[in-house]
């Protein structure tokens, strides 16, 4: 599999493009592995390509039920920050910063990072404290964080409307320089690349139907290709967790699925050079360098495995970007999507050993995990292997909520729905 | 999407507020069982499928609604007033002839 070089662009140029190899082997699942990781999106694709390059552990397999990219890997708008109030989430995320930052060249993939910031607007003083207090909390544990006044941001970004007759006017905002968006199917093809070249078996098309006991221990899985041993079971699957721990015979988890819906906007010429969420309510946006705006709001607010989501939150996603920028009501909406979320009762995420004996889990990443991607893998990596968490994952236990030590970013309490 | 209320009809979901899941059981306020708390706050059944579930008529006429509906299709199979299984419940713990 070549390395992708101006060399082998060139190359390929000349010759018609007809030389390129496929990024990845499409392999027959083996009877059995040391590894078996459920689900091929960025996480798990993730934990593979660390499994083999911090562990040494390739005899793995990675299934998936679709193809790859087709989860919320490929679904979320790339959002990639580290801007968390609370100790753990803050160096967690900030970690996964730092992975981002060698990522292109760590993967000799060009994943598009591109360091554009991220700012969260605040509209009263209140809340313009708040922001304070966690920058303060930011940069004492080594992260960047800048206040901006109305002036700075109105010359950041010039279409923004800062004046004093908006509905909720603009008092100020918290910015992260080094945060910014990335290509997300770039990560999963990365990811998926640099795990297949150092042996680890992505098998796609691959839906777990059931799992392998041996008593209480999980000794494989049972898939539509086929039933598969492995040593070790580890669970990526996102909003699908609660589905596929059903099959394992667990019926209950401190987690909901909810659908989040995402838009893009026919392309228009440089108009946003940053990520900007709204504070009066629940919305983001950035520019894609196709050139589309690319936001989102909240969830749909109900249980949902859909997929798709209802036009209620389509109207008040609009709203409230035409709240910010009005001269934003011409331009036409060209697509709009949705993913399934796995929203844990803290807003926090799960990397844990268990909850059965040859079994690891993953989830609980709201929708937030894109930005996670690096870090997840790499700290669910190193559990699987070690059969103990990171110091960066230790936090992230699956039983912090009957022992009263929550994560809870938001201070919301047990409502999944609101994180 | 739209919800039946029982008592309204048919209405846009945008007229509703989520509560969540109605498989949950509150443990009687004074009971002192941890488990049952925990469980009762933080455990879901999180069903791709059928999911019993409670919503409020916030922008009507207010009722507590149960809910049946499929998580994959949002097809409703079930609307009825939450406070009728409520009685229900409480009638079963109550000694007959005991002060309610």
């Amino acid at each position: 599999m070549a390395e992708y070089s101006a060399l082998s662009l060139l190359r390929n140029a000349l010759s018609g493009n007809k030389d390129w190899k496929p990024a990845w082997r499409k392999p027959d699942p083996k009877a059995s592995y040391d590894v078996v990781i459920v689900g091929g999106g960025g996480h798990g694709l993730a934990t593979a390509y660390y499994l083999a390059k911090e562990h040494g552990i390739t005899n793995v397999a990675v299934v998936e039920k679709g193809y790859l990219g087709s989860g919320n890997v490929g679904r979320n708008t790339t959002a990639v920050r580290s801007n968390y109030l609370l100790p753990p989430n803050t160096r967690f995320y900030e970690h996964s910063m730092k992975l981002w930052e060698n990522l292109s060249h760590d993967l000799n993939y060009n994943v598009m990072f591109s360091q554009r910031g991220v700012l969260n607007l605040a509209h009263t003083p209140a809340q313009f404290d708040d922001y304070a207090r966690r920058g303060n909390s930011m940069r004492h544990q080594g992260v960047d964080a800048e206040l901006m006044s109305v002036a700075e941001i109105k010359r950041l970004m010039p279409a923004i409307d800062v004046s004093a007759s908006a509905r909720f006017p603009i008092f100020g905002g918290l910015m992260q320089p080094r945060a910014g968006t990335a290509r997300h199917d770039a990560v999963a093809w990365g990811y998926a690349r640099g795990a297949d070249r150092r042996g680890v078996d992505i098998l796609e098309n691959c839906e777990v139907t059931g799992f392998l006991r041996d008593g209480d221990r999980v000794t494989g899985i049972v898939t539509t290709r086929g039933e598969i041993r492995a040593r070790k079971v580890a669970l990526a699957a996102a909003g699908s967790t609660g589905r596929v721990m059903q099959l394992a015979g667990i019926d209950r988890l401190p987690i909901e699925s909810h659908v989040l819906q995402a838009f893009v906007s026919e392309s228009l010429k440089p108009f946003l050079d940053t990520v900007v969420t709204f504070g009066m309510g629940h919305f983001y946006m950035g520019q894609s360098d196709k050139g589309g705006l690319i936001y989102g709001g909240d969830l749909d607010g109900y249980n949902s495995y859909a997929q798709r989501g209802n036009l209620p939150i389509v109207e008040e996603v609009m709203a409230e970007m035409l709240a910010l920028f009005p001269s934003l009501a011409s331009v036409r909406m060209l697509r709009s999507w949705a993913g399934v979320c796995d929203m844990s009762m803290d807003g926090s995420p799960i990397i844990t050993t268990g909850p059965l004996p040859g079994m690891y889990l993953n989830c609980g990443w709201c929708y937030g995990g894109f930005k996670a991607t690096p870090a997840s893998g790499f700290c669910f990596a190193h559990t699987i292997a070690r059969d103990e968490p990171h110091d960066l994952n230790a936090a992230f236990t699956l039983d912090r909520f009957h022992r009263g030590a929550v994560i809870d970013e938001k201070g919301q309490g047990a409502t999944p729905r609101l994180h | 999407m739209l919800l039946t209320c029982p008592y309204c009809g048919p209405r846009d979901v945008s007229e509703f507020t989520y509560q969540g899941d109605g498989n949950r059981q509150r443990p009687a306020p004074n009971s002192q069982d941890l488990q049952a708390w925990n469980e009762y706050v933080y455990d879901r059944q999180n069903p791709a499928g059928d999911h019993n579930e409670i919503w409020q008529h916030s922008g009507g006429c207010r009722s507590h609604i149960r809910v049946i509906r499929n998580t994959v299709s949002h097809v409703t199979s079930s609307t009825v007033p939450v406070r009728g299984a409520v009685h229900h419940r409480s009638t079963e713990r109550r000694k007959p002839g005991a002060k309610a």
